[in-house]
């Protein structure tokens, strides 16, 4: 019966493998990632491109960002799979059932960045969350900051364009979250879900503890880069792409003249052709970094961003099987307005 | 004869849930019925927020991404 102690130092063993590789993969990592500018013009170099050309700047522009995008993605999904392997949808429900609203609503925002939970879930949620008794504008409040405050987009932003902008993105998705769930919470509008979502009442449901070991954890990270790296690099690439047009070829005086704080319209603009379109968050950052470098304001950026991730059709599409159209109606305009708000917002502040 | 629940819409993830359930009992050699159930309202009766769920007689063992192979096992053989 030696079987127990035997498979506890193979666990053993192999935590310390982890810890080892991890910290070598760092090591190697920190050292590429800060040879990858002089290698992208060293690249540039050798290719028969005029130097100092648009051309020249473009494709500089793509081939430095695409490895350290891709390379601050891994990094950053795999940190990030490793913190949610302590968090579960029927944990913060738990934690969310019976909460008063205003201090759910924050609860249900912050939890919303952390708690897994993929597109295909969005339904099954919902009606587990309003069915165990989540106030409705606690789970919108959830719902909402989910995909708006991406930790793909949070990384990224961080490291591409600076802390500032990830801080204010990450304050300001929250506080979009927090207000209208709020806001929804406060109309009383359970009467606009549909008819079988307010009958059914959840069973309630004991899982037994997971009992992740580390190794379990990282196992759980290593897991969740290969499938969205795996899933979203060529959004990264198309991307990159674009950023590195604009980077190239677009006049800064233009955008400026399109994007800058001066037109007023731009916000409003911004946030109506993001709705329709659906971009992986990791997939617009590139585009952001770009817009950002050429004088667009930070305000219409930022809504632009928020609008293309957060506001999407396939998921409306999929909450019509909940919500009720006017319901759904509601949640566009209130978000909607919410991203308006911090555009203007922060054109005013910081221009 | 154990009967086994595999909760969800129908996603990717769902059908390999599904797969790897059939799977596991094969090799344990048990005879199981797998049914899968894709109504929202049933899933929430079971009590799960995330999918895919895994509902083996009655008893909701596993709710929210891929299962384990060892865990699968583990639950089947209960």
């Amino acid at each position: 019966m030696n079987t127990l102690p035997a498979s506890l130092s193979q666990a053993r063993k192999s935590q310390t493998a982890w810890f080892i590789g991890i910290a070598i993969f760092v090591l190697v990592w920190f050292t590429t990632y800060n040879q990858l500018l002089p290698f992208a013009q060293y690249l540039v170099g050798k290719l028969p491109i005029q130097p100092g050309s648009h051309l020249a700047s473009s494709v500089e522009f793509f081939f430095y960002d695409t490895p350290k995008v891709l390379m601050l993605l891994t990094l950053v999904v795999f940190a990030m799979g490793v913190v949610r392997t302590f968090f579960s949808p029927e944990h913060t429900r738990a934690l969310l059932a019976g909460k008063r609203e205003g201090l759910g609503n924050i609860a249900a925002a912050h939890l919303g960045i952390v708690t897994p939970f993929c597109s295909c879930s969005a339904v099954p949620l919902f009606v587990g969350f309003v069915s165990a008794g989540v106030p409705l504008g606690v789970t919108f409040s959830f719902l909402i900051a989910a995909p708006m405050i991406n930790e793909v987009a949070l990384g990224l932003l961080f490291a591409l364009v600076g802390w500032k902008v990830a801080l204010t993105y990450l304050v300001f998705g929250l506080g979009v979250a927090i207000i209208s769930g709020w806001m929804i919470g406060r109309l009383h509008l359970e009467s606009w879900l549909e008819p079988w979502v307010r009958e059914v009442r959840a069973g309630t449901v004991e899982l037994e503890d997971e009992h992740l070991t580390w190794v379990d954890r990282f196992e759980a990270g290593w897991e969740a880069v290969k499938e969205i790296v795996g899933k979203v690099w060529y959004w990264i690439i198309a991307g990159i792409a674009a950023g590195a047009f604009i980077h190239g070829y677009v006049p800064a005086e233009l955008l400026s003249r399109i994007m800058g704080a001066d037109a007023w319209w731009s916000v409003p603009a911004a946030v109506l052709i993001g709705i329709p379109m659906y971009s992986n968050a990791a997939g617009i950052i590139p585009v952001v970094e770009a817009l950002l470098s050429k004088g667009a304001a930070l305000g219409t950026v930022l809504a632009f961003m928020m609008s293309v991730i957060a506001l999407s059709l396939p998921e409306m599409i999929i909450l019509r099987k909940v919500l009720s159209v006017r319901l759904i109606s509601v949640f566009v305009g209130v978000v909607g307005l919410g991203i308006l708000a911090v555009g203007f917002l922060f054109n005013a502040l910081f221009s | 004869m154990k009967d086994i629940k595999v909760l969800g819409p129908g996603c990717k993830r769902c059908q390999t849930t599904q797969e790897m359930v059939e799977a596991a009992a094969k090799d344990l050699g048990l005879d199981v019925t797998v049914e899968k159930v894709t109504d929202y309202a049933e899933m929430a009766k079971y009590g799960i927020a995330s999918t895919p769920g895994i509902v083996i007689d009655g008893k909701v063992v596993h709710a929210g991404g891929l299962p384990k192979g060892e865990d699968l096992k583990r639950w089947l053989q209960a």
